[in-house]
């Protein structure tokens, strides 16, 4: 029986506008806090750590006088991001900014965005490989307990018929025009909800943890099919980067969404596990 | 680092250190050292014996020739730039030798065309900078594994210690391993780099490879090889100079 079951026949007296059903179990609501920790503290030291080599390489090697497909730097007094031939002014925020004091600061990401907030490469390792352990516990826990309590099969793979292009479409349309499911609806994520979660917790995790480990030379020697899979150690770094790049689009996005929703009844469900059900007619 | 970290300090710390990590984290710059040494220091503690575990004696990836890097790039110190290295350097090196001492049951010394004549072995290996960047070049060298066995090692040895010509603000460069990585058949002296000899700026006459590890691990520049038992005697006790001077790992498998 999922949380869901047990909760309609708890609930089905209630008049269907005040309905709370128990959404989160405890372990899901420890994961969700713990993994919003860890990964704001991977990414903050993770860009410290990218501060010490500003560029992104693919193939089996990659450094400064090799092509970088991507790079942010300085020239002089402005900053910039380079993506392919495209270059950007980012003045004030990457390459160049204002730092503590009136001082201008030429690392790629600014102070405010990293850990340590000053130039440290070993500090930001210290706090990026030991929070990785904690990453990596997380996501493991999470799979075993998910697959386990069939929270993943009922919960979050779509069906056949929510994966249907018709459907997805109506979906996008939904989410553009901010209309967002009521009453029984509600009870269910919908289809992108669905497909956004699996994506972060099959695919951009996992591939953020096969790309950190393709990055250690030990690794590297362990199991050398990880350099195999991603073509090379600077390959291994690109999409690092990049898909921490796509799981700060997911917070973004996530946040977003809880905030258009309804962000009290949404942080209390993650705290609580108890959720409101939209009324029908609000 | 090995033995660095007791059970008992591990569990204090993450008692103590929990409350700590907010606070860290957004004051930025203050150091707190407490967190440092008893919570971040986990991370390399499990990083070391995880590796040692999992790595075991694979070998790092070797790769054809057409995979190495058009021009490698040289890093840290490119001259020792001191009085005694140029007279070594003017000469090509015919006067320098190589010291192996510490705890070997016969200290010897070798001159470079002695280490040359010595069985070679060469391999196309990355090198793996801590800031992000890799290289693909050529070494050739003596397997140091070889070396340690000619001087015979005392049995309370634990590291091998490099000891180098060049400094940082007058502080010399050194590093260390441990004896997995010491008798790892890829660990080299090298002596020749992309076929040609090891020039100045990567480290002549000699340098360490070893290739499982990042690249300030691969000392330049090599002038003596100490075997020890503990390496708080050596420095300031890091087992490196980047380990002592900005708390670098001094494992760099990772």
């Amino acid at each position: 029986m999922t949380i869901l079951d047990r909760e309609r026949s708890d609930v089905s007296a209630a008049p269907a506008a005040r309905q709370v059903v128990y959404r989160h179990r405890l372990p899901t609501r420890i994961w969700h806090w713990l993994n919003a920790a860890v990964i704001l503290v991977m990414l903050m030291s993770g860009l410290m750590i990218f501060n010490a080599h500003p560029r992104l390489y693919w193939g089996q090697y990659g450094a400064n006088p090799d092509h970088s497909w991507l790079q942010i730097g300085d020239s002089g007094e402005q900053g910039f991001l380079r993506v392919g031939s495209h270059t950007i002014d980012t003045t004030g925020f990457l390459g160049v900014w204002g730092g503590p004091g009136d001082q201008t600061m030429d690392t790629a990401f600014p102070g405010w965005l990293t850990i340590p907030s000053t130039y440290d490469l070993a500090g930001a390792r210290h706090w990026h490989l030991t929070f990785a352990w904690l990453f990596v516990a997380a996501i493991v826990a999470y799979w075993i307990f998910g697959l386990s309590n069939r929270h993943i099969w009922r919960d979050l793979l779509p069906s056949r018929r929510e994966l249907a292009p018709r459907h997805i479409l109506e979906d996008v349309k939904n989410h553009a025009l901010l209309r967002f499911p009521k009453g029984e609806a509600a009870r269910r994520y919908n289809t992108l909800q669905k497909l956004a979660y699996l994506g972060v917790v099959f695919v951009l995790i996992p591939l953020q943890i096969l790309t950190g480990l393709a990055m250690s030379p030990g690794m590297d020697a362990a199991w050398p099919w990880l350099i195999d899979v991603f073509g090379g150690r600077p390959s291994a770094r690109s999409i690092h980067f990049i898909c921490a790049m796509l799981l700060v689009l997911f917070v973004v996005v996530h946040l977003l969404m809880v905030t258009l929703v309804g962000p009290i009844n949404e942080v209390r469900s993650m705290i609580t596990g108890r959720y409101r059900l939209p009324a029908e007619h609000d | 680092m090995a033995g660095a970290i007791t059970r008992r300090k591990l569990i204090a710390g993450v008692a103590a250190g929990g409350s700590s990590i907010a606070l860290s984290a957004w004051t930025g710059p203050t150091y707190n050292p407490f967190f440092q040494d008893n919570v971040l220091s986990i991370g390399e503690w499990l990083n070391y014996r995880a590796q040692r575990l999992i790595v075991g004696n694979a070998l790092a990836q070797q790769f054809p020739e057409s995979d190495m890097s058009p021009v490698f790039r040289t890093n840290g110190n490119t001259d020792p730039g001191t009085p005694e290295y140029e007279k070594l350097a003017a000469g090509q090196f015919a006067d320098w030798r190589l010291q192996i001492d510490g705890l070997v049951a016969s200290p010897a010394s070798y001159s470079l065309a002695e280490l040359r004549a010595m069985p070679s072995r060469t391999q196309i290996t990355r090198h793996d900078c801590v800031e992000g960047w890799s290289a693909i070049g050529k070494w050739t060298g003596v397997q140091l594994g070889r070396l340690l066995k000619q001087v015979g090692l005392q049995p309370n040895a634990r590291f091998i210690v490099f000891h180098c010509a060049d400094d940082f603000d007058g502080t010399p460069y050194y590093e260390s391993i441990d004896l997995v990585d010491a008798f790892h058949p890829q660990t080299l002296l090298a002596y020749a780099m992309n076929g040609e000899p090891l020039s100045v700026g990567h480290g002549a006459p000699l340098r360490l490879r070893v290739e499982r590890q990042l690249g300030y691990k691969q000392a330049k520049y090599v002038m003596r090889v100490e075997a020890v038992a503990v390496l708080s005697g050596i420095g300031d006790g890091g087992g490196g100079y980047w380990e002592d001077a900005a708390g670098y790992y001094w494992y760099a498998g990772v």
